[in-house]
């Protein structure tokens, strides 16, 4: 068994040496992902878990890697990609350029399925994707764009219940198990680390996507991401949530009108 | 152990299901007490995802109020949490929801086995867990840890189950407290707290 008294003063160690803050996030997450870590390398005892991450930084970013969970897809919940493909394209289209924030996109299936929407919107040439992520390991996959073979039979799957109506086999080459997208899809991404808990507002954005990530933190800490993604929106932008993520309880709700089923937001003044 | 004690030491009741086990549901919910004194947090494998109707469907069994858990939802007594499709619920010391993404457990999200071991962290002593039909190894591992941390396991009675391999493997596994049929287990719930 591993003490909360442990966790709390590992999570202490890799803040006061690394500068990494878990400070508030979801403690039952946190803590079952710290446990699972412990078994996986066959750790001894707490205490050699909590030494091997104070004394090697090569195991630090093993230690992220598996205490976030990275887990994500290309159109996960078509009904929200279909939502954006027919309401929120043609109002961005408008403008003549267009600034996407993907928050803790991972490793990028969730941009990869923006810029195809933008693509078939003939939207993408004036667009810009930013995928960030505090993993630089997830980012890495972002920046080579190959994905496993096997999950596309499922992606196609979700493409077309999204609306889509290609055969979404031209969105990629196989190759020994692995699909790569297209070249093109890639050249309006801008990859770069940032952190929710520590980092400022970069940019202003016409459409910030922030998925499956508020869940991970406590509400303290998902009031910190609002207000910097509400910061980092212009008038009329949108944010868009996870599923069961809402921004209901945040001091920016005032701003903010929900579209009528999914969880996206339109900042009203 | 003490009557008294089975009575006023819970605060929730997590119930695990799979195949099968909706109907035990249609009979165990419309039994229970509109006054019930214990939050109620279920675990359902559930064939289709994005799926909300069936929290609409169990609350038309029910007049306790009945909601698919959003992230970190408040856990109240008398209230029915339902798990939504894939996530798995967690639960918080401040008794409240999070809600997790990571790997499937036991081709599972939700699985019974996260949601039983997290409540466990949460409620040791004061938790019911009960396991309903199913053809899975799911909820095994997590009675046991409910059991370890002081709580008190049920399974449904295997010959009552539509799939009587979830409750079996549980019982052949590990010491359950109480094997139940459907009647039973609403009896019971209705029994704490009061
Ligand atoms: C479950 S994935 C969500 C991926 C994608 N948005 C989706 O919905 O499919 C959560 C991601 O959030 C990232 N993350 C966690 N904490 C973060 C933080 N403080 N700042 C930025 N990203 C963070 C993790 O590294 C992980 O890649």
């Amino acid at each position: 068994m591993i003490e909360d008294e442990e966790i709390d003063l590992l999570l202490n160690d890799v803040f006061e040496i690394y500068g990494y803050d878990f400070a508030n996030y979801s403690r039952a997450s946190l803590k079952r992902r710290i446990i699972r870590l412990f078994a996986l390398d066959k750790f001894p005892s707490f205490a050699e878990l909590r030494y091997r991450v104070r004394t090697e930084e090569d195991y630090l970013k093993r230690f992220i890697e598996e205490i976030t969970v990275n887990v994500t897809e290309m159109f996960r919940d078509p009904s929200f990609y279909k939502v954006l493909r027919t309401e929120i394209l043609p109002v961005l289209g408008t403008k003549p350029f267009i600034r996407i924030w993907h928050a803790g996109c991972s490793t990028g299936e969730e941009v990869f399925s923006m810029a195809i929407l933008l693509q078939e919107a003939n939207l993408l040439k004036k667009s810009l994707l930013y995928a960030t992520d505090l993993n630089p390991s997830v980012l890495e996959k972002v920046r080579k764009g190959i994905f496993p073979l096997n999950q596309m039979k499922q992606y196609s799957e979700s493409y077309i219940a999204s609306g889509g109506t290609k055969d979404f086999s031209t969105y990629y080459t196989a190759n020994y198990g692995q699909a790569k997208l297209n070249e093109d899809l890639s050249e309006k991404i801008i990859i770069s680390t940032h952190n929710l808990v520590s980092d400022s507002s970069f940019n202003e954005f016409d459409l910030i996507l922030c998925r499956n990530v508020l869940i991970y933190f406590d509400k303290d800490l998902q009031e910190r991401a609002l207000k910097l993604f509400d910061e980092s929106l212009g008038v009329l932008g949108y944010l868009a949530l996870g599923s069961k993520e809402t921004l209901k309880f945040s001091t920016i709700q005032a701003r903010y009108k929900q579209l009528d089923k999914e969880k996206i937001w339109k900042k009203t003044m | 152990m003490e009557e008294n004690d089975v009575k006023n030491r819970f605060k929730a009741v997590v119930i695990g299901g799979s195949a099968g086990s909706l109907s035990v549901l249609f009979e165990v919910f419309p039994a229970l007490n509109p006054r019930l004194n214990v939050a109620i947090i279920l675990v359902l494998h559930r064939k289709y995802s994005g799926d909300s109707s069936l929290s609409d469907l169990l609350s038309t069994k029910t007049s306790l109020p009945t909601k698919e858990i959003d992230d970190k939802d408040p856990i109240l007594p008398g209230h029915i949490y339902l798990a939504p499709a894939d996530y798995h619920s967690l639960i918080e010391k401040n008794y409240s929801f999070s809600l997790d993404v990571s790997e499937k457990i036991n081709f599972s999200r939700p699985s019974l086995d996260v949601t039983f071991e997290s409540a466990a962290d949460t409620f040791g002593p004061s938790l019911v867990a009960i396991l309903l039909s199913g053809s899975n190894d799911d909820g095994t591992a997590g009675l046991k840890t409910v059991k370890e941390a002081g709580g008190f396991i049920i399974a449904q009675k295997p010959e009552t189950a539509q799939m009587p391999y979830m409750p079996q493997n549980a019982i052949n596994n590990l010491e359950i407290d109480l094997i139940l049929d459907s009647k039973e287990i609403s009896d019971f719930i209705n029994m704490l707290n009061q």
